[in-house]
């Protein structure tokens, strides 16, 4: 571990950090306006031009609230709830390959071997945060929201993982890379060289040289897209939360920068929830435009990929909260069952298929 | 033995003695939670990373949080207080004991014991894979049935409760 290792992942993390950060705060604004399009509103419009100050009002706002604390909360989980919550998205966001190069640096914080099996270990630790913010609440809606959440994300959990199983068989490609002429496959195999198939930018090797996998296995696009909003606790499956139900569920006892936790967590999760979709289904930074397809040799080619990949992740983001508007919520009994007796089901049978279309396929 | 390693052999001794001292049975789940994560630490630290981050996926993120959902979930509010000591606690040191042995002698007479330290253990996910499929194809093949046996059986007993109605 060189010097120059750290300093290049510490510069790494702080862009990811602060890029990451000012989406989630955009994002609430966008959620804003969008919500007031659909229903005929006009949304944030008094803070700045269009409203657009009203993230930094929103902030001040956090800030300068009085941090109440409940005299009946059990105090060393309250605290500790909210940063549990935030934690898990802003680590995932380490594996995902944001860009090619610049320079000689590749554009992923960490690139691990085993990168997906590492999201999906991140992942399920989000969930503590909201079981603890339950239990540590000491009182009605907040437990009944954090009991269903944990229910929920288990349940979505299993499915989603299980939804990325046929990507991985189908990229698993042992003849490689192929051909296609004027240093393509020099270039790619440069960059991919001592990785092995569970690492991530293998996915998006394997995206440029065929085509994105959302054409290949559409049924796993489905499954993930549903678990990622059951995941992120977003409408169709907001239960933990259901306002109307529970006031707001497990961050019902919270106040000022605590509760500001809770809700960048809920959006810091959902950008990098829509980062991985863009990498494991859209073809991550590539776009199949000669110069774009393989890692770049230039610096200027290579920030144009990150703003491919943020502009693809965007898109994505918001598809996200536009569901989130347009769509009734779940029963509860309707979402369990979904989970149990379609989803995995289903992701098994997703399995087994490709497993076998990959066996009968000539060549293989 | 390097400074990462007592700080996670540390971390995981001292929350698995909280798992058994502690009285609220809450607390109890979440120390095993830290002890879980710990050892996925020390996995992590000898350069396993698929085990690592399988045992923080399974144990940490499925069989913890499962426990703590099932004690929240039958406990109600609050967990009685009971004594961490059992009354009867010369039968437990004696279990303890004869549980301790068979471990013991099982690891002591172990091939791994013999065997040289490997130089640089750094499989990939397919080699483990590979080998799953085919050399250890039948311990895996008896976890599974193991697995899908104690899946049944709590299949079996939550559908007891309703046969009364």
């Amino acid at each position: 571990m060189t010097s120059q290792f750290i300093l290049f992942s510490l510069l790494k993390v702080l862009c990811v950090f602060s890029v990451l950060m000012f989406i989630v705060g955009n994002a609430v604004w966008v959620e804003r306006k969008v919500s007031a399009f659909i229903q005929d509103r006009r949304g944030p419009n008094r803070v700045g031009p269009f409203g657009l100050f009203q993230l930094i009002a929103d902030a001040i706002k956090g800030f300068l609230k009085e941090d109440f604390t409940p005299g009946h909360v059990r105090k060393a989980y309250y605290w500790l709830a909210p940063a549990i919550v935030m934690v898990p998205s802003l680590l995932t966001v380490a594996i995902i390959p944001f860009g090619s190069l610049l320079g000689s640096q590749k554009m992923v914080i960490a690139d691990l071997n085993v990168g997906i099996l590492y999201t999906f270990g991140i992942v399920s630790l989000a969930v503590y945060g909201i079981v603890l913010a339950g239990y540590a609440a000491r009182s009605k809606y907040p437990f009944l929201g954090s009991i269903r959440s944990s229910a929920q994300m288990i349940s979505y959990e299993i499915a989603m993982g299980m939804s990325v199983v046929p990507l991985f068989l189908i990229a698993c490609d042992p003849k490689g890379i192929r051909d296609l002429g004027n240093g393509w496959r020099e270039a790619w195999q440069t960059f991919l060289a001592g990785t092995s198939s569970l690492n991530l930018s293998r996915l998006v090797a394997w995206q440029a040289d065929h085509c994105w996998l959302i054409i290949y296995a559409p049924l796993s696009f489905g499954i993930f897209l549903a678990a990622m909003f059951a995941e992120t606790n977003r409408l169709p499956f907001d239960l933990p939360e259901s306002e109307q139900e529970l006031a707001g569920g497990y961050n019902v006892e919270y106040s000022s920068m605590k509760f500001m936790l809770f809700f960048m967590g809920e959006y810091a999760s959902m950008t990098v929830s829509a980062a991985l979709l863009t990498t494991l289904f859209l073809g991550g930074w590539t776009l199949p435009i000669p110069g774009l397809d393989r890692p770049a040799s230039t610096i200027p080619l290579g920030l144009l990929q990150i703003a491919v990949f943020l502009a693809k992740m965007l898109i994505v983001e918001f598809i996200i909260i536009w569901v989130r508007w347009m769509w009734p919520r779940f029963r509860y009994d309707q979402l369990m069952a979904l989970g149990w007796r379609r989803f995995i089901p289903l992701a098994l049978a997703n399995i087994l298929i490709t497993a076998v279309a990959l066996w009968i396929k000539p060549g293989h | 033995m390097s400074a990462t390693f007592v700080m996670l052999a540390v971390l995981t001794v001292v929350s698995a003695v909280a798992v058994m001292l502690l009285r609220n049975l809450v607390h109890c789940a979440l120390a095993l939670a830290v002890t879980f994560a710990g050892l996925a630490g020390i996995y992590l630290q000898l350069n396993a990373q698929f085990v690592g981050f399988a045992q923080l996926l399974v144990y940490v993120g499925a069989v913890a949080i499962l426990i703590v959902f099932a004690i929240l979930l039958t406990r109600g509010r609050e967990p009685p207080l009971q004594s961490v000591f059992s009354g009867s606690a010369i039968v437990g040191f004696g279990i303890a004991i004869v549980v301790f042995a068979v471990l013991a002698t099982m690891t002591l007479s172990s091939r791994a014991l013999g065997m040289e330290k490997p130089g640089e253990a750094n499989a990939s996910v397919a080699q483990i894979g590979e080998q799953l499929m085919t050399r250890y194809i039948l311990p895996l093949e008896v976890a599974g049935l193991l697995l899908t046996v104690a899946l049944i059986g709590a299949v079996i007993i939550a559908m007891r409760d309703k046969e009364p109605e």
